[in-house]
């Protein structure tokens, strides 16, 4: 009879001494294959003497129990060591910069249209639009400005024909025209868009952009005027406290016609809006002249109500503290990454209109 | 408009104070734009130091100077003198200043090349010396280095912004009455002038009777033996305070009158006048040397002052050298006359001349003023100068035009939104001139002569609430309750498409309308360019047919800065013709440059047409169109490469166009400039993107998945090179539309082992069963009908 410890313990040392995966199967083979040392030491257990076989076989049986759990055991080290030896090997330098990506904007301008948009949607608003190109009457004659109107100076008009009848709006007022000659009041309508006036300098850009407001109804009067500047300078500002002057002022398609100015003043270099003893003119208004009525087919007897103009450019340099009026069209990509919006700030009413 | 509260107290007792005069301006639409120090325009010059001169490298006899104004910057500026030199202390007009002895507003100006901000001024152009040598040498010191160099000389005066409608603000006395009705202080009266006027003028004055005639009245008075001069320092100051230079004492009177009345005058030296004045049209090629200096040819129509030898000026615009005063005038005929607006506008647009006179005619002068102008005037006239004034003859009378307007005191409070009291609109509208008599619940209402602008009820309703104050008016809170949709189909497009675009990477840009023709040409399709009448530079000449033309020149200035890997686009109008609404809008956008560059992890690569083709695709989609409906082909604009681009439409090749992307054609590239080989654009048409009348969830179908193993199949051919990926994928698709799911190209070989204008093309093919699992035999089946398709269309070769 062989002497079971002593195959144990070479068993054993074989398993601890095994560095791999595959040096184990062979080991196992060894082992409990067909000529295995223990599947050898099975065959034998029948030749033995009946009161010796019991108590053999159940030590043999105790023998590979052991056996096949240490092997389990070595199995499972060696698969850990060699996991960490991945682990420890796949070690990267996770500061390094990731692949290219180019983060877009929306430009300023856009921006505050969505906003305004925003802002006057929830007082009933709808947009309207007007083509860029107009012609004399609707720019002019149909908003109660006659040809050798001096008010007509006030606009350095861009001119398309030498005989001075199509031109580019210098205001968006002409879709107050278009807008009502197309359907029947009540109007309640804002129009944003694209204008151009003559005038390049350090203040003044060719083309710029307007905001207009129209609201006629049978009973609008100058106190909503009052009520709708109000609401809309408080929720573009985004601040609890506006100070606004209404100021009399003249336009020839509005009649009483009013300027608004907003107090502001200057703090640590920057323009604070809503206080202060500064005023600062941001937009014209005034109840919709009757003549305008006239020309637009509404009936002045009937229906009244206000329009408004606001400089769109103007407003994005106020909130947003751009002082270079110029710099909006000059596409200067350190500019347009500077003060463009990520694509996601979508101004609405829920989420606040600016980040 | 300029004035002063001591010239406003004239006219008005008041015990306001400036600032409180100025409140109360602003508030009844009077606006206070500024106030500032009477020195007027003189305020402008400082006194410099010249930090460094220099010759002018393109001139003999000009020097550069770096000057120091105090403003922490130096300010280059040429100068002629031969005395400007280094650490001396000048005397500095920036632009904008008006030199007092030319009246010439200084501009920036480039002189020989460089560029001149402001000048050095003599002695001879401050009206301060004869000698027209060099510049003024001051004996300053570092500290008064910006400091103004003409001191105070008076008391501090008022801008006013006075709007068109209102030509009696023009006038002190019009702003003074306002005042008084806004209840700051009482209107003074002005004292009847007792003048011993006993000869008749001996000039005969008439208007001719013709047609298109400018002139209605024309008043005058003979004054004989003044003696001209120097106006007394009090009206000096005055004049000098609006603005203006002091010329003669009978110069600055007739300007004292037009400012104090608002009633322009003219004064002529009787003695050159050739026997009489005849107010007539002018006839083309008559011409006269104008106060200015300047020589006008005249056109037909123009209203003309003139006597037997021709021309003396222009009515109510300008007045001729011919008969201009001087300080040895003995005689002089004062004009004070009425002039149409119109006819004053459309003279002074052609001949392109703006005087103060001008500009209070065409705004609408009191025809009843006549008179009171020509009292002041020779009143003042006789006082200064002494001499012996004619009875005034007044020529020529013109029609009242004004009409009573009934006022119904309810409308007031529906258009303002709060009431007023009959007493109240009867206080304030006869403190404003106007005459009233109640009619009823109405009242008759005649506006007085001076405020041209008061025509109908509303702008009465618009004195009365200016009056009593804008900030009467209720403020009513907005209701929140909404017509209409806010945005429309369109609208919500143009929104949308802008984020949808910037979120792939692309920074919007806001570009001019025009552009440059030059560049604009390469990507229009007009017969025409759209020219602009009148443009601002030579550059911004046309209206811009496509939004490259503008992103390019864009690109450009940023590459030459050193930016040039850019991804920028637009979204906007593109013009198509010179009338109302011949325009679309579209989205352009452009890629130029590197998608990496200098990075670790990637190989460096460009930009190149499946990036472009991509945004586009993928815009579409986000916009709402489906990939299964847009057909791409190689169809191009000829802006592009021809080789490198295509076409995105709606349907098939031939359905309307959604947009094209592609390269640019690199003739274009090199022609811009743009220091670059590698400029890629796309350009949707959102106006062709159909408006889809039914909501995404209506047009949805249900959702249903296969419970059944999906399955995919490589194949390779090698075919005929003309055939594209696209017609491939096409073509299998079709052959089971319900089975066949996707068709992936992998790869896409030509070269060796493949015969010449062939290539090898790989794709994979996923199968999609919605009945049963599908079996060897039925994936064998419809691999076959795949081979054999590909082959019997193409004559393609399956690659073992």
């Amino acid at each position: 009879m062989e002497n079971l410890n002593q195959i144990e313990s070479d068993i054993f040392n074989k398993i601890k001494n095994a560095k791999e995966r595959e040096s184990l199967e062979v080991i196992k083979t060894e082992i409990f294959g067909k000529k295995g040392i223990i599947t050898d030491l099975f065959k034998k257990v029948g030749s033995l003497e009946q009161d010796k076989r019991k108590e053999y076989a159940s030590k043999l049986n105790s023998l590979k129990t052991k056996v096949i759990d240490s092997i389990e055991k070595k199995l499972s080290d060696l698969d850990q060591s060699e996991i960490n030896n991945k682990l420890q090997n796949e070690k990267i330098d996770v500061t390094l910069p990731g692949r290219s990506y180019f983060s877009g904007k929306i430009h300023p301008v856009s921006q505050v249209i969505d906003e305004v948009t925003s802002i006057f949607s929830e007082i009933g608003f709808s947009v309207e639009e007007g083509p860029d190109v107009e012609n004399e009457y609707y720019n002019f004659s149909a908003l109660n400005t006659p040809e050798n109107h001096p008010a007509r100076d006030m606009h350095d008009t861009f001119y398309l024909d030498l005989s001075k009848d199509l031109l580019l709006r210098t205001h968006t007022s002409p879709v107050q025209i278009r807008t009502m000659m197309k359907s029947k009041p009540p109007f309640k309508i804002i129009a944003p868009g694209r204008t151009y006036r003559h005038d390049s300098d350090q203040t003044h850009s060719p083309m710029f952009h307007q905001l207009e407001g129209l609201h006629i109804d049978k009973n609008i009067n100058m106190g909503h005027l009052k009520g709708c500047l109000y609401y809309f300078v408080k929720k573009f500002f985004e601040v609890d406290k506006v100070k606004i002057r209404f100021r009399p002022s003249h336009f020839p398609f509005t009649e009483p016609s009013a300027e608004v100015d907003i107090g502001y003043k200057i703090q640590d270099g920057k323009i604070k809006i809503g206080e202060g003893d500064k005023w600062l003119e941001i937009l014209g208004c005034g109840m919709v002249h009757p003549a305008v009525l006239k020309n637009a087919k509404v009936n002045p007897i009937q229906y009244q109500g206000y329009a408004f103009g606001v400089g769109i450019d103007r407003l994005a340099m106020l909130k947003y503290g751009i002082n270079d009026l110029r710099a909006f069209f000059e596409n200067d990509i350190r500019w347009l990454e500077f003060y463009g919006f990520d694509p996601l700030d979508i101004p609405t009413n829920y989420r606040g209109l600016s980040r | 408009m300029i004035i002063s509260l001591s010239w406003l107290k004239n006219h008005l007792s008041t015990k306001a104070n400036l600032n409180q005069v100025a409140e109360r301006l602003t508030e009844i639409g009077l606006e206070v734009e500024n106030i500032k120090s009477s020195n007027g325009n003189l305020d402008n010059f400082i006194i410099c130091k010249i930090i460094k001169s220099e010759k002018h490298p393109n001139a003999d006899k000009l020097k550069v100077c770096d000057v120091d104004v105090g403003s922490g910057n130096l300010i280059k500026v040429v100068c002629g003198a031969q005395n400007a030199r280094d650490g001396l202390f000048a005397v500095y007009a920036p632009p904008g200043s008006i030199i007092p002895k030319t009246n010439m507003k200084l501009k920036i100006a480039k002189i020989r090349g460089i560029e001149s901000k402001g000048m050095l001024c003599s002695g001879y152009e401050l009206d301060e010396s004869s000698n027209k040598e060099g510049i003024i040498e001051l004996n300053k010191k570092e500290k008064n280095i910006g400091e103004k160099y003409f001191k105070n000389i008076g008391e501090k005066t008022m801008d006013i912004a006075v709007t068109p409608n209102r030509p009696d603000c023009l006038g002190v006395r019009g702003i003074a009455r306002d005042l008084a009705s806004s209840g700051l202080g009482q209107l003074k009266r002005q004292p009847p002038i007792k003048i011993n006027q006993k000869f008749k003028s001996p000039i005969k004055v008439s208007i001719k009777k013709e047609k298109n005639q400018g002139c209605g009245i024309f008043g005058s008075v003979y004054i004989k033996n003044v003696q001209n001069k120097e106006s007394p320092d009090w009206l000096k100051k005055r004049i000098i305070a609006l603005g203006l230079s002091p010329i003669s004492a009978i110069v600055d009177i007739t300007n004292y009158v037009m400012f104090d009345l608002n009633r322009p005058l003219h004064a002529y030296d009787a003695d050159k006048i050739d026997k009489e004045i005849i107010v007539r049209n002018s006839k083309k090629g008559e011409s006269f040397e104008a106060l200015d200096n300047k020589k006008y040819m005249l056109q037909n129509n123009m209203c003309t002052i003139s006597d037997k030898s021709g021309v003396l000026g222009l009515g109510g615009i300008i007045g001729g050298t011919r008969s201009g005063t001087e300080l040895s005038t003995k005689n002089i005929l004062l004009e004070s006359a009425y002039f149409f607006p119109s006819m004053i506008r459309k003279t002074s647009k052609i001949l392109n001349i703006d005087t103060d006179a001008k500009y209070r005619f065409e705004r609408g002068i009191d025809p009843n003023s006549i008179k009171l102008g020509l009292e002041l005037a020779m009143c003042m006239i006789l006082d200064i100068c002494g001499g012996t004034a004619s009875k005034f003859s007044v020529v020529g009378k013109i029609r009242d035009e004004r009409k009573i307007i009934e006022l119904d005191p309810e409308k007031f409070s529906k258009v303002i939104g709060f009431s007023i009291t009959n007493l109240k609109i009867k206080k304030v509208l006869t403190s404003l001139g106007c005459s009233l008599r109640n009619n009823g619940k109405k009242i008759k209402v005649l506006a007085p002569s001076w405020r041209p602008d008061i025509k109908h009820d509303i702008d009465l309703i618009e004195e009365l609430v200016r009056i009593s104050g804008y900030d009467k008016i209720p403020l009513l809170i907005p209701e929140k309750e909404n017509i209409k949709d806010t945005l429309n189909y369109k609208q919500k497009l143009f929104h949308f498409s802008q984020r949808s675009i910037a979120s792939k990477g692309y920074v919007e840009a806001v570009t001019w309308s025009f552009t440059d023709s030059k560049i604009d040409n390469l990507f229009s399709e007009l017969k025409n360019e759209i020219k602009l009448a009148n443009p601002i530079s030579s550059d911004l000449d046309v209206l811009r047919s496509s939004l490259y033309s503008n992103l390019i020149i864009s690109a450009k200035k940023n590459i030459h800065r050193n930016f040039e890997d850019l991804m920028l686009f637009e979204v906007g109008p593109v013009f198509k013709g010179s009338k109302p609404g011949e325009q679309t809008t579209m989205i352009g956008a452009i890629r130029t440059g590197k998608h990496s560059r200098k990075n670790w992890i990637e190989k460096e690569r460009n930009f190149d047409v499946f990036d472009i083709k991509n945004d586009a695709l993928r815009t579409l989609n986000e916009i709402g169109i489906d990939s299964s409906s847009i057909s791409v082909s190689n169809m191009t604009k000829r802006w592009y490469h021809p080789g490198r681009s295509g076409l995105l439409s709606l349907g098939s090749s031939t359905g309307p166009e959604l947009a094209y992307f592609g390269e640019i054609h690199p003739s274009i590239i090199r022609k811009s400039d743009l220091r670059t080989d590698n400029v890629l654009g796309f350009e949707i048409f959102l106006d062709n993107i159909p408006e889809t009348r039914k909501k995404i969830r209506e047009i949805k179908p249900q959702f249903i998945v296969s419970d059944y193993q999906k399955v995919t199949r490589d194949f390779a051919f090698v075919i005929d090179e003309k055939y594209s990926s696209g017609e491939v994928i096409n073509l299998v698709k079709k052959i089971d539309t319900a089975l066949i799911k996707d068709v992936k190209i992998f790869d896409v070989y030509q070269g060796d082992n493949i015969g010449n204008g062939k290539k090898s093309i790989a794709f994979n093919v996923t199968l999609e069963p919605k009945d049963k699992t599908l079996s060897e035999k039925d994936i064998d089946q419809i691999s076959k009908k795949i081979v054999l398709k590909v082959q019997e269309i193409t004559g393609a070769n399956l690659r073992s």
